[in-house]
């Protein structure tokens, strides 16, 4: 079963873990991104291409449950305007054995940083700027691509 | 043939707008060929569109190769590099 959202609510992690545990699977693995306060970071913003961003995001998930034998898949991610200390994404997986979970549940948040429409914006004292795409998370994406 | 332009991140500031709606040349087959094309209608498009490199595309919701055809778009997205997670 794979439940996808998108919206700017905050979302219960403690609830989306019961929902996976009650799958009936003997493991379940999950990340949580929070807005890092470094450098005088006031607000984060994160734009979306709301046409495009369910479907890309469904594509992903799709993609995971083919890879591994997975009973459940839980991807959530925040748009709007969001604070330090504030949980920005969720992924989640339930599966009988810890290795499909745990991989599954790595290979979604390197290939959502690259591949589901997101934009985040910076903004300091002193201005706002874009996030610029980092070659670290296209490497750690392409690390899923098999031959 | 008239297609929806859609406008993310620093692209849509620099622009100005997050969509509009135009009908480009025939002879702009990809979108390479259209980015060239919407380049000449303003300062802010020409500013949008300066660094190939950093733009991405998609065509009707569905991330595209620069050299991609655009024949039968109907909806044409541009965009910097994905930054979520």
């Amino acid at each position: 079963m794979i439940t996808i959202a998108v919206g700017e609510a905050d979302f219960d992690v403690a609830a989306r873990l019961a929902e996976l545990e009650a799958m009936g699977g003997g493991a379940v693995a999950s990340f949580t991104g929070i807005v890092r306060g470094d450098g005088g970071l006031i607000a984060l913003e994160l734009e979306h291409y709301p046409a495009m961003t369910h479907e890309a995001l469904t594509r992903l998930a799709e993609d995971a449950a083919r890879r591994w034998p997975l009973l459940g898949i839980v991807l959530i991610h925040r748009v709007g305007r969001m604070a330090p200390g504030e949980r920005i994404v969720f992924v989640g997986t339930a599966s009988s054995h810890r290795a499909a979970a745990l991989d599954a549940c790595h290979f979604l948040i390197d290939w959502l940083k690259t591949e589901a429409p997101f934009w985040k914006k910076e903004h300091r004292a002193d201005g706002s700027t874009w996030v610029e795409a980092r070659t670290a998370d296209d490497a750690a994406r392409d690390r899923w691509i098999r031959d | 043939m008239a297609i929806d332009f859609v406008y993310f991140a620093w692209v849509r500031e620099a622009i100005g707008h997050d969509a509009e709606r135009l009908d480009p040349p025939a002879d702009a087959l990809t979108v390479a060929a259209v980015i060239d094309w919407l380049s000449g209608l303003s300062d802010g498009h020409k500013r949008a569109f300066f660094d190939r490199s950093r733009i991405r595309a998609a065509i009707d919701q569905v991330f595209a190769p620069l050299d991609a055809p655009v024949a039968g778009a109907r909806e044409i997205a541009f965009f910097p590099p994905v930054t979520g997670g």
